[in-house]
């Protein structure tokens, strides 16, 4: 355990030094490390602190998500999260899921509040939306129903 | 030729830049039990994908075991025309990297 926590420390570290030097990292936007505390989190509030130091959120009627009502498979489920709002950042955390946090994007100056991608529930569960615009966060929650699970327990 | 890790197709609509990228990943979870011995398949996902547009940083996501395999992605900016290149690259859990570039259509 201890070996492998310390690889995994050696290799996030190493390849944020080697992406840097080889000019893959443009500094317009500043690279956080991945931030592990959220990604381990199991519970929501967990998960929210670790990505934002806050874990306090507001509805928000202007968050979209396009998603199915009954996902099929569990380890494939689309989903778009739209805002009209000029956000900052956008994360989006599965309630049911063995470690809530799925994904967060960090958005450019230009860069619309536009998300779509593919994700794993392991059952039916809320699917939390949240976005930071204005130095708050503001989320929106849909219930997705799974037949199959995805997280292959 | 070998299989493209990274495939994007970027179009301008209605004055935004519209990408959808596809990655090739197994994005593992660590939770999956190999059939035959019983033990867990390790964790072997993606955790960093950067888009960038003439040196910016558009896009920076975070990403955890719970994104499907072979991930999809899209995202829209402004502020780019036809014929501007878009790179994208990933990095993952192993040390595992690949990127792409692609001309905005």
């Amino acid at each position: 355990m201890k070996r492998r926590t310390f690889l995994k420390g050696t290799v996030t570290g190493g390849m944020l030094g080697i992406a840097a030097s080889a000019g893959l990292l443009m500094p317009k936007m500043v690279l956080a490390a991945w931030p592990k505390s959220a990604f381990d989190a199991t519970k929501i509030d967990g998960a929210l602190n670790g990505l934002y130091n806050s874990a306090s959120h507001s509805k928000s009627g202007d968050i979209k998500i396009k998603a199915p009502d009954i996902a099929e498979n569990g380890a494939v489920v689309p989903i778009t999260v739209s805002t009209g709002m000029k956000a900052s950042s956008i994360a989006v955390l599965i309630k049911e899921n063995p470690s809530p946090l799925a994904c967060s994007y960090e958005l450019g100056g230009n860069t619309a509040g536009f998300i779509s991608c593919r994700v794993k529930m392991g059952k039916t569960s809320d699917l939390i939306a949240v976005v930071k615009s204005g130095g708050k966060l503001h989320s929106t929650t849909r219930k997705i129903k799974v037949t199959i699970g995805g997280c292959g327990g | 030729m070998a299989k493209k890790k990274i495939r994007i197709r970027a179009k301008m609509k209605d004055g935004v830049a519209e990408v959808k990228a596809l990655m090739s990943h197994a994005m593992e979870t660590g939770l999956r039990k190999n059939k035959k011995t019983g033990k867990k398949i390790p964790a072997h996902f993606i955790q960093d994908v950067t888009c960038t547009h003439k040196g910016n940083n558009v896009l920076v996501a975070s990403w955890g075991p719970a994104i499907s395999k072979n991930p999809y992605l899209s995202f829209k900016f402004k502020g780019a025309a036809k014929g501007d290149a878009v790179k994208i690259s990933w990095s993952d859990n192993k040390g595992g990297k690949a990127s792409a570039e692609a001309k905005i259509g």
